[in-house]
């Protein structure tokens, strides 16, 4: 019970609250750092993500960009990165981007392949163009599991951030490392306990998200909310 | 100072005892995580499935905790069950808990109602239904689970270096540490091609396994 105590008694000392060191910048170090790599990402994934399901080319090669990324020990990713780029953000910045693309191609090419052809041949005799259909009919149709995997790539990316600290970075996780490394073991756990929320925290504001991004009427039509997101953790 | 090369052959051929000393620590930590779990989401999944009313609360749980990052849930332990296997295990054997429980649920619910009628008609009582009739066609999902149990565990195992077990996360911390290429590039590149001969070996074991599942 004692590293407990120890624990609230950290979180409530005044000096663990400012300065370059305290709570506040490190999170917003973490956030920060987080939300770039995962945008990067999405802004690389995606496109080729929808365009791959689309036009259903490739499946094959969307699929198993996941299964190669499970295999890539993030750890060791960060660590090369660091060895190519010295020290500062780049490498992090790359590594975490790299971490994030698999999951939201794979996600995306599944759900553009799982729109229902009925469907699309509807848009089609509705007059819509080939742009439009994508836009207006398949890609509210997609976003729920595009946003899974948006939402896998985040957690990821915010989990694999914390190891960043081992290379110099910021973030929560420099609390994580340092409490490591001088057997502070009120400090690790405190930042550990940071990190996990973070981690949560992500996750239920992505879904808040996707509530917001889905259609109502889509909303509806699936009810029962199918758990078919890749499975994806490295960190 | 010269330049450290990202291999150094000479240098790697008198080291390979460390690599296969880590290889085999890695490999021993992956077994064992991916064991217990499996021993122990078999019979939780079936009871998720079977007491439906669990199926949703036992998912949400394991999702959250899913959620936590590795290094976070390590240090969270490392108070308690100190620097070492326990730590690294616990945490190990929980995320690939999650992932197969999900599967063996997922597995059980796609058996076709037809087939358990069927089943019911020919006269099996509920236990032998769920060994010779539920579960052999669940397998196919159960396989996918464990794959992507193993080839998880053996990423995360990297990452238990931080907390001094780490099989070939040790010498990619190592390199790190003394700022020494081969063992950085070596390990990380050990650690992807375990992962994959794991998957592989795993894909052959089902196809050899599983007749009646040839098709997909």
């Amino acid at each position: 019970m004692s590293t407990l105590a120890n624990v609230l008694r950290w979180f409530l000392d005044p000096v663990h609250w400012s300065g370059s060191d305290g709570i506040p910048t490190r999170l917003v170090q973490h956030i920060q750092l987080s939300a770039e790599c995962v945008l990067i990402g999405a802004l690389i994934a995606l496109p080729i993500g929808i365009l791959l399901g689309h036009y259903g080319r490739f499946g094959n090669l969307a699929i198993n960009v996941s299964n190669v990324g499970r295999a890539v020990p993030s750890f060791g990713i960060l660590v090369i990165a660091f060895q190519i780029f010295g020290l500062g953000d780049l490498p992090i910045i790359i590594s975490l981007t790299a971490l994030a693309i698999p999951p939201m191609v794979t996600n995306s090419y599944v759900a553009l392949r799982e729109v229902d052809a009925d469907i699309k041949e509807a848009a089609r005799g509705m007059g819509y163009r080939e742009f439009a259909q994508v836009l207006r009919v398949e890609l509210p149709l997609a976003v729920p599991l595009i946003m899974a995997g948006v939402r896998t790539s985040a957690v990821q990316v915010v989990a694999t951030a914390t190891l960043a600290a081992l290379i110099a970075g910021g973030g929560l996780g420099r609390y994580v490392i340092d409490g490591l490394d001088q057997q502070d073991y009120t400090k690790l756990f405190a930042g550990a306990i940071l990190v996990a929320l973070l981690a949560l925290a992500t996750e239920l504001a992505l879904a808040a998200l996707e509530r917001v991004l889905v259609p109502r009427g889509i909303r509806l039509l699936r009810a029962p909310k199918a758990q078919r997101a890749t499975t994806f953790k490295v960190a | 100072m010269p330049v450290d090369p990202w291999i150094n052959w000479d240098w790697l051929s008198t080291h390979v005892h460390l690599f296969l000393a880590a290889l085999q620590e890695h490999v021993t930590l992956t077994l064992i995580a991916v064991g217990v779990a499996l021993a122990i989401s078999l019979p939780l999944g079936v009871i998720a499935h079977r007491w439906h009313a669990l199926r949703n609360p036992v998912l949400t749980v394991f999702g959250i905790f899913y959620t936590i990052p590795s290094i976070a849930l390590f240090s969270l332990l490392v108070p308690y069950t100190g620097l070492g296997t326990l730590t690294a295990e616990i945490g190990l054997v929980g995320y690939a808990v999650l992932i197969l429980v999900r599967n063996v649920v997922v597995g059980l619910e796609a058996v076709p109602a037809d087939i358990l009628d069927a089943a019911n008609g020919m006269g099996y009582r509920p236990m032998v239904r769920l060994l010779r009739v539920e579960l052999p066609l669940a397998l196919p999902s159960i396989f996918a689970g464990i794959r992507i149990a193993t080839v998880t565990t053996i990423g995360l195992v990297t990452i238990t270096a931080v907390i001094g077990m780490g099989g070939l996360g040790e010498l990619i911390l190592e390199g790190l540490v003394n700022n020494f290429h081969t063992p950085l590039v070596v390990a990380t590149v050990l650690s992807v091609v375990l992962a994959l001969v794991a998957d592989l070996t795993l894909a052959a074991t089902q196809r050899l396994s599983l007749p009646w599942a040839r098709t997909a």
